[in-house]
C-alpha cells in the first residue's frame, strides 16, 4: 500500500513547490498594503476626528479599525504559512543560507510582534481609552508596518543582491557579516519601491470602495471623507513611486543586466534599443509581434549617452544562467503591465491634484469617480506586475549566481497535494474575507441597531468612564 | 555561544506553548462546549478571553522558527525535510484557526457563527496535536540530520509523537481552563468559574495521568531523552509535577491567582525539562547545537535582536496583558453619532 501510495504522489516537486509559493505570496501580498497603510490612513482620520471633532471622520477610523482587524488577521495565518513555506518547499535553500537570509527575518519578527500587540491595543481601545493616548497607541503599528516592510524586502533584495556571507569549498556559509546582509546592494531602492507601493495599493483600494459608494449615490460627507483621506495618500505615493520605479529600473540596468535584457526583451546585446511594448520571444529567441518605440529602452537606460547607450542582450548570457524564453515572456508582459497601469494611474492621480489646484475640490466627473473605483484593483495587478518582475526575472536563481531553484526545493514528492490543498483553502478564503467585509460594511449601512451596538462582552453594562455615552457601554456578544 | 541562541530558542517555545498554547486550549474547550445554546456562555467567554491577544501570542511561534532557521538552518532544513506533512497540516489549520475566529466575531447569521466557530475550534485541536507530533518525532531521534528526510509517515505517526500531540492538546486545554477560571471572575460569572474550574482540574487529572504514560513510551521509544528527563532533568521534571498538583489543590481551594501561576509553571517546567533533557543535541542524536549553529555573527545578531525586543516587546507586552486584564480593551465601539473622542 506504503508503495502505491508512493507511486501516486511521486511527482517532480520542484514546478509545484514554485507554484505553491508563487499562489500564496501573491495572496499574501495583497494583504499587506492593508497591513502597512491602512493604520496609517485610519490615523489620519483619527487625528482629525479628535482635532476638528468631526463624527464622521471618527466613524471611519473606528470601523476601518475593525476591517483591519480582519484583513490583519488574514495576513498574519497567511504570513504564518509562507514561513512554514520556507522550510516545506526550500529546506536545501534555508539548510544552507538560513544563517544569512534568516537575519533581517529576525528583525521583521520583532516589529511583527509590535505590530500584533498595538494592533490589539488600538482595536480593542476604542471604547475604555482615552482619545489621545488611544491614538498614540495606533502610532507603533505605522513604524511596524514600515520597518517589518523593510526588513522582510531586505530579504527579498538579499536574494537578487546576496553579499554579506563566506562560503567554504564545501559550499557552507562559514562567515557573517549581518550588516552587509541587511544593507545589501539591492536593498534600499528595492525596499523603498515596495513600501512607497504598500501605501499606494492601500489608499487606491480603500478609496475605491468609497469610489463606488459615491458612484451608488452615496455622496454625503461620510463618503466624501471615506474617499479622500486614502485616495490623497494614494495621489501623493504615485509620483513618488514614479521617480523610485525609474530609479530601480535603472539600478537593475546597472546591476542586474540578465534581469533587464528580459524586462526589455533585448536578445541580443545592441545600441539604440527600442522599448517594444508587449510582443513575445519565438523559438529562435526573436522578438515576434509587439509596437517598437525606436531608442526609448536606451533613452530611459542611460538618458545621458542616448539612443548609444548599449544594452546586454540575453545571448550574452549562459542558457543555464538567465530566464528561459517563456519566462522572458512573462517578465516583459509583466513589466509592460507594471509601467502601463502605473502611469495610468498617475495620470489619475495628476487630475485629483488639478481638479484641488484649479477647483478647490476633488473631480465631481462620473468618469473620474469609476477610474477611482477601479484603481483598487488596477494597483493591485499593478503590485502583482511588479512582483513577477523581480521574481521571475531573477530566474533560475533562488540566490542569484549560488543556487538554483531546483537544487532548493525539498525532495517531497507529495507538494502537488499540498498545492491543490492551499488552492482550495485560499480560494475560500479569499472569498469569505470579501464576503465578511462586505456584510460588515452592509450591517453598518443599514444602521441595523442590534449589531451596532457591538460586541465587547457578554456581560452587561460595565462601569463607564466619563468620556463614554451610555449607551454604548451595552454590551452584546455574537457567539453561537 | 550556539548554548546562548539555543536558551533563546527555548524562552520562544515556552513563551509559545504558554500563551499561544491556551489561546489553542480555548478553541478546545469551544469545540467542547455543547450545542449552540448551551454553549452560548462559555464561548462568549472564551472569546472575550482570547480576542484581544492572540495574534500577539502568536508572533510567539514566528520568534520561534526564526531563531530556528537562522541560528540552526540545517536543523530546520532537516525537521521540515522530515516532517513534511504535519508541518503542513499545522500550517494550514492555523490559516483555519486565525481567520476563522476573527470572521466569528464579525458575522452575526447564527449559522456562519456555528461554521466558522466550528473551523475555528477542530483547528485549535489539530495544529497543538501536530506540533506535538513533530516534537515527538524531533526527541525520539526521527529526524535525521544530513540533508536526506526520515520517513515521511512514521516519522509522525509512532508513540512518542502521539504522546507528545496528545499531551500538547491537553497541556493547552489545561491552561486555557486555568485562565478561563481567571477571566470568569473577571467578568463577575460564579457559574463560569465554576464551570472553567471543573474542566481546570479535569485537564489537569487527564494531563498527569498521561504523562505519566509518557515514561514508558518514552523509555521504549525516545531512550537519549528518556535518560535526560530522568538524570540531569530530573529536578525540572518533579518540580512541574509539583507545580501540577499545587495548581489542582490551589483551584480546590479557589484560589485563582496561584493556581494560575502554578499551571504556568508545570508546563514551563516540562518544556525546559524537554530542552535540557536533549542537550546537547538539537536533533537527538545525530545533530548537536553546536554543529548545527551558524556562524557567530549571525547567533550575535540573534541575540542583539532577543535584547532588543526584550527591552521593547515585554513592556508593550506587559502594556497588552495591563491592560487587557483591567477591561480596558473592549471591543471597537462603532455607532454613529458616538462622540467618546470628544
Amino acid at each position: 500500500m506504503s508503495s502505491a501510495l508512493n507511486f501516486v504522489l511521486a511527482v517532480n516537486p520542484v514546478p509545484w513547490a514554485r507554484a505553491q509559493m508563487a499562489f500564496t505570496l501573491a495572496f499574501h501580498i495583497v494583504l499587506v498594503p492593508l497591513g502597512v497603510a491602512w493604520g496609517f490612513i485610519t490615523l489620519v482620520a483619527n487625528w482629525r476626528a479628535i482635532k476638528k471633532d468631526d463624527a464622521d471622520a471618527l466613524l471611519l477610523a473606528q470601523r476601518w479599525s475593525k476591517y483591519m482587524a480582519v484583513t490583519f488577521a488574514v495576513g498574519a495565518v497567511t504570513g504564518t504559512v509562507l514561513s512554514f513555506e520556507f522550510g516545506l518547499l526550500w529546506p536545501r535553500f534555508m539548510g544552507r543560507f538560513g544563517d544569512a537570509f534568516g537575519i533581517p527575518f529576525a528583525i521583521e519578527g520583532l516589529f511583527f510582534f509590535l505590530e500584533a500587540i498595538f494592533l490589539a491595543v488600538y482595536i480593542y481601545g476604542w471604547k475604555r481609552l482615552k482619545p489621545w493616548p488611544h491614538f498614540w497607541t495606533g502610532v507603533p503599528i505605522v513604524i511596524a508596518g514600515i520597518g517589518g516592510t523593510v526588513s522582510v524586502v531586505a530579504a527579498n533584495a538579499w536574494m537578487n543582491e546576496p553579499a554579506g556571507f563566506t562560503l567554504n569549498s564545501a559550499g557552507k556559509v562559514v562567515d557573517v557579516d549581518p550588516w552587509a546582509v541587511i544593507f545589501n546592494k539591492a536593498m534600499p531602492l528595492q525596499s523603498l519601491h515596495m513600501l512607497v507601493a504598500a501605501y499606494l495599493v492601500g489608499g487606491f483600494l480603500v478609496a475605491s470602495v468609497y469610489a463606488f459608494g459615491m458612484l451608488r449615490g452615496r455622496r454625503d460627507r461620510y463618503h466624501r471623507l471615506g474617499f479622500l483621506i486614502p485616495f490623497t495618500v494614494a495621489a501623493i505615493a504615485m509620483p513618488i513611486q514614479m521617480l523610485v520605479g525609474d530609479e530601480m529600473a535603472r539600478w537593475v540596468f546597472n546591476n542586474e543586466p540578465v534581469k533587464f535584457a528580459a524586462i526589455e526583451m533585448v536578445p541580443k546585446t545592441s545600441t539604440d534599443v527600442p522599448e517594444t511594448l508587449f510582443g513575445h520571444l519565438d523559438d529562435k529567441g526573436e522578438v515576434v509581434g509587439g509596437i517598437p518605440i525606436p531608442g526609448l529602452a536606451s533613452i530611459l537606460s542611460d538618458p545621458a549617452d542616448g539612443t548609444s547607450t548599449q544594452i546586454q542582450g540575453l545571448d550574452s548570457f549562459p542558457k543555464d544562467e538567465r530566464p528561459t524564453n517563456a519566462q522572458v515572456d512573462v517578465v516583459h508582459l509583466a513589466w509592460d503591465v507594471m509601467v502601463g497601469l502605473g502611469t495610468f494611474l498617475f495620470l489619475l492621480s495628476l487630475w485629483y491634484f488639478a481638479s484641488w489646484v484649479f477647483k478647490r475640490r476633488m473631480p465631481k466627473s462620473k468618469l473620474f469617480l469609476w477610474i477611482a473605483a477601479a484603481a483598487g484593483v488596477l494597483s493591485v495587478v499593478t503590485l502583482e506586475a511588479g512582483w513577477v518582475v523581480t521574481e521571475v526575472g531573477r530566474q533560475p536563481w533562488i540566490v542569484r549566481n549560488y543556487m538554483r531553484v531546483e537544487d532548493a526545493a525539498t525532495a517531497n514528492t507529495g507538494v502537488w497535494v499540498t498545492f491543490v490543498a492551499v488552492v482550495l483553502v485560499y480560494a475560500g478564503l479569499g472569498v469569505t474575507v470579501v464576503l465578511v467585509l462586505r456584510q460588515m460594511s452592509r450591517r453598518w449601512r443599514e444602521g441595523d441597531a442590534e449589531a451596532e451596538i457591538d460586541e465587547g462582552g457578554p456581560y452587561g453594562p460595565r462601569p463607564t468612564p466619563s468620556h463614554e455615552e451610555p449607551r454604548a457601554a451595552v454590551d452584546r456578544e455574537p457567539v453561537p | 555561544m550556539s548554548d546562548v541562541v539555543a536558551l533563546i530558542l527555548m524562552v520562544g517555545i515556552t513563551a509559545y506553548a504558554l500563551f499561544g498554547g491556551a489561546d489553542f486550549g480555548a478553541g478546545f474547550w469551544d469545540l467542547t462546549a455543547g450545542g449552540t445554546e448551551r454553549g452560548r456562555t462559555p464561548r462568549s467567554v472564551i472569546a472575550h478571553s482570547i480576542g484581544p491577544v492572540w495574534e500577539a501570542n502568536h508572533v510567539w511561534l514566528i520568534f520561534c522558527l526564526v531563531v530556528l532557521w537562522t541560528a540552526f538552518s540545517e536543523a530546520f532544513a532537516s525537521i521540515t525535510l522530515t516532517l513534511f506533512v504535519p508541518l503542513s497540516i499545522a500550517a494550514l489549520g492555523i490559516v483555519f484557526r486565525g481567520s476563522a475566529f476573527a470572521f466569528r466575531k464579525e458575522v452575526t447569521r447564527t449559522s456562519s457563527q456555528r461554521n466558522f466557530g466550528a473551523a475555528f475550534a477542530s483547528s485549535s485541536v489539530i495544529v497543538p496535536f501536530c506540533m506535538g507530533a513533530v516534537a515527538g518525532a524531533i526527541a525520539s531521534g526521527r529526524v535525521p540530520a544530513g540533508g536526506k528526510a526520515g520517513d515521511p509517515w512514521s516519522s509522525w505517526i509512532n508513540p512518542t509523537s502521539i504522546l507528545g500531540g496528545v499531551l500538547a492538546v491537553t497541556v493547552c486545554a489545561y491552561l486555557a481552563a486555568v485562565y478561563m477560571v481567571w477571566d470568569a471572575k473577571r467578568l463577575g460569572d460564579p457559574g463560569m468559574v465554576q464551570y472553567f474550574r471543573r474542566r481546570a482540574i479535569g485537564s489537569a487529572v487527564v494531563t498527569g495521568v498521561i504523562a505519566l504514560a509518557g515514561i514508558v513510551v518514552l523509555h521504549d521509544d525516545a531512550i537519549y531523552v528518556f535518560h535526560g528527563l530522568t538524570s540531569r532533568a530530573l529536578p525540572l521534571v518533579i518540580l512541574s509535577a509539583l507545580c501540577g498538583i499545587g495548581s489542582i489543590l490551589l483551584l480546590l481551594r479557589s484560589s485563582h491567582t496561584g493556581a494560575r501561576l502554578l499551571a504556568m509553571g508545570a508546563v514551563a517546567t516540562v518544556v525546559v525539562g524537554w530542552g535540557v533533557a536533549q542537550y546537547p543535541y538539537i536533533l537527538p542524536t545525530s545533530m548537536t547545537l553546536s554543529a548545527a549553529a551558524a556562524p557567530d555573527a549571525t547567533l550575535w545578531s540573534v541575540v542583539v535582536v532577543f535584547v532588543i525586543a526584550a527591552l521593547v516587546i515585554l513592556p508593550s507586552l506587559g502594556l497588552l496583558y495591563y491592560l487587557d486584564q483591567r477591561d480596558l480593551l473592549g471591543a471597537p465601539a462603532v455607532e454613529p453619532g458616538l462622540h467618546d473622542h470628544g
